[in-house]
């Protein structure tokens, strides 16, 4: 197997090392990859299918099964709105309209600069406080269309901060 | 001695800007140079007052909120250290009537401890119902279990007790407890309430399970949505490791048992047990036929307890206190205690535990203060996403599993979403469907195809286009899957879709 593209893409021997002799261990690794390089590249499903014994058409199974992993680089930014009906009680369409022509993508588009990801989600479990969205691993409640932008131009001054 | 601050380390919290809260206390005690110590606790669930701290004055526990980072200054300026008088002061937290009225057997010590001090789980009563499991048993727990009556709080209401018994029961080398702690309907967030503020309360139901049943071995399957949760769980989980509460010859016992938290990939259906033993073993989360059951043949085919969160978490109480201290609450044939999520357009949200039997009305007006938006609530959807939609004409219903199948809805996991009079009823059935649609395993049919026919007759009613057949297919489809369907997310997705129709049809133009 050639596993000159995994190389490229950085994904360390040592997670497979780490996952082989764990039951069930197909999820965890490709949380652990999905963790080190933002996604999980179709180049990597043989070698992920020879270091679990596993055929890859299973691998490519469990990774188009779950909403969570991804196949293709996210941005920098990773927004997750939620659909759920907690926060469609408060209006959560009008935020989500807002979002989707503010940042000119729809539902699992990447901004073509490459900051901003969109994707929706079905509860964050923050269902007392709606609507909700998640920002990389920050959550924010009660966010209204205004809330949204004065949010995303923090994040954009602690950006330019950080150089 | 020190002045103590205790800010609250809760997923809710942060979203609501408690983070900023802490930042800005840092600083102005910084800049003041006083000694003060500040504490993160879990959440009390009054998330309509997040962020909410609280001050030790006395031994009683002073609240301020919501405190917003422009109100740091003002609040040291008052002396809150001491109780002093503050525009936002609440006053002692135990004396708020959204707190006193409750019945907090499970989360009583959510908010006012640091979820991560062993100590202080101690001293507010934890480990005392594994202390007493070590002492008397599996077969007495499992009487203990059996007699408090419990049923499973994910939502189907098994008989928790019956089901740790048919693994009990099995005779073989390797059995499981699995928590599921994939919390995915809308409106619920009391599995993350507990996981973030009181962990070891979950954990040391787990081992008693364990103890119970004669498993060494658990998993925790949690959702990626909670990453606080996993924080925080993964840290009592090693805390617990480094005390010998955990791992071999738990506290000098014989008992091994050791937990592992596996994280889920975002499928709601990864809920159904089934499917997240599938997900476990590292699959495709597609639903299994049953039977077997999962007690007799579940994850790795080994017999296997699957529990949720709260489930497990009402487990020390009962063992603490006796199954018949726990069945005295509650009504009929729902016993004990059910944390209540108030969700949605509530004014006063959050997390409200009472003994079955309450009605939705208490709830949503008596603790909830009525809707958000201050307009008539119309409706509620209770037990998440395929619970149905019930009229403000059934709100005197009581809140039992039984009285809720008998008006045709579902308790499940104790969520409450609340709609105001401009929700649109066709709209919300529509969205019923298209989730169906979505988060199908796509293992049987009728789920798999007939949400999405469903989805496209409702836009076709919508639309007027031969309203009275595309009704009559939609009942006929609804029968379908719900009779047919492999698992619950196909069988009650027609639930709040029928329940729409039935209660609402003004929205659906008929």
């Amino acid at each position: 197997m050639d596993d000159k593209p995994l190389n490229a893409l950085k994904i360390p021997q040592k997670l497979f090392d780490e996952y082989q002799n764990l039951p069930g261990a197909l999820l965890p690794l490709l949380h652990a990859v999905q963790g080190a390089i933002g996604y999980i590249p179709d180049d990597a499903v043989p070698e992920i299918a020879k270091n679990l014994n596993l055929s890859r058409a299973e691998v490519h199974g469990v990774i188009s099964f779950y909403h969570y992993f991804r196949t293709s680089p996210p941005g920098r930014v990773r927004i997750q709105l939620c659909r759920a009906e907690a926060c469609q009680a408060m209006d959560s369409a009008s935020l989500e309209q807002h979002v989707k022509s503010s940042l000119n993508i729809d539902y699992h588009q990447t901004t073509a600069d490459g900051t901003y990801s969109l994707e929706p989600v079905y509860c964050l479990g923050n269902c007392a406080c709606t609507p909700s969205i998640m920002i990389n691993d920050q959550i924010y409640g009660q966010v209204s269309p205004q809330s949204f932008d004065n949010i995303l131009s923090d994040l954009t001054i602690v950006e330019k901060d950080q150089g | 001695m020190n002045k103590t601050v205790y800010i609250p380390k809760d997923f809710s919290a942060s979203a609501m800007g408690v983070d900023k809260v802490l930042a800005e206390f840092y600083k102005e005690i910084n800049k003041r140079q006083i000694e003060v110590e500040i504490i993160r606790t879990g959440s009390f669930g009054i998330c309509w007052l997040e962020p909410l701290i609280t001050i030790d004055v006395n031994g009683v526990r002073i609240a301020y909120g919501p405190v917003e980072e422009s109100d740091v200054a003002s609040l040291l300026d008052a002396n809150i250290l001491s109780g002093g008088e503050h525009p936002l002061k609440i006053g002692p937290v135990s004396d708020i009537d959204y707190i006193k009225n409750q019945e907090r057997l499970i989360f009583h010590r959510a908010g006012f401890t640091d979820p991560l001090s062993i100590s202080d789980y101690q001293q507010h009563g934890g480990f005392k119902g594994l202390q007493r499991a070590l002492e008397i048993g599996s077969k007495a727990i499992l009487d203990e279990v059996i007699n408090s009556g419990l049923r499973g709080r994910g939502g189907a209401a098994f008989p928790t007790g019956i089901k740790w018994k048919t693994v009990y029961d099995t005779d073989v080398d390797q059995k499981f407890i699995v928590c599921n702690a994939d919390e995915g309907d809308s409106g619920t967030f009391s599995d993350r309430m507990v996981m973030e503020s009181d962990p070891y309360l979950l954990l040391e139901g787990m081992i008693i399970a364990g103890i119970a049943v004669g498993a060494t071995m658990a998993y925790i399957y949690l959702r990626v949505e909670y990453p606080l949760s996993a924080e925080v769980l993964g840290n009592a989980v090693q805390l617990l490791y480094e005390k010998g509460m955990l791992g071999k010859n738990i506290l000098g016992s014989d008992i091994c048992f050791d937990v592992e938290i596996r994280i889920g990939a975002g499928a709601y259906i990864c809920g159904e047990e089934t499917s997240l033993l599938e997900s476990l073993e590292g699959k495709r989360g597609e639903v299994r036929f049953k039977p077997p059951l999962p007690a007799i043949k579940g994850l790795f085919n080994k017999p296997t307890v699957v529990n949720n969160v709260v489930t497990l978490a009402s487990v020390p109480v009962i063992l603490e206190k006796g199954g018949a201290y726990y069945k005295d609450y509650g009504m009929g044939r729902s016993r004990g205690t059910l944390p209540f999520q108030l969700a949605g357009n509530i004014k006063q949200g959050g997390l409200v535990e009472k003994a079955f039997g309450l009605s939705l009305n208490e709830i949503l007006y008596d603790f909830g203060g009525g809707s958000a938006s201050g307009r008539p609530i119309r409706t509620v959807q209770v037990g998440g996403p395929l619970g149905a939609y019930i009229p403000e004409s059934q709100f005197d219903t009581l809140l039992d599993y039984e009285t809720f199948a008998q008006i045709g809805a579902m308790l499940g996991h104790g969520g409450i979403v609340v709609f105001d009079e401009t929700v649109n009823m066709a709209n919300m059935a529509r969205y019923a469907m298209e989730f169906c649609a979505i988060e199908s395993c796509g293992k049987c049919t009728p789920c798999r195809i007939g949400s999405t026919r469903g989805t496209e007759i409702i836009d076709k009613i919508l639309s007027g286009e031969n309203t009275e057949l595309n009704l009559n297919l939609l009942d006929d489809l609804s029968t379908t899957m719900r009779d047919a369907s492999l698992c619950a997310m196909g069988g009650l997705t027609p639930y709040p879709v029928m329940s729409a129709i039935k209660h609402f049809p003004e929205d659906f133009n008929i």
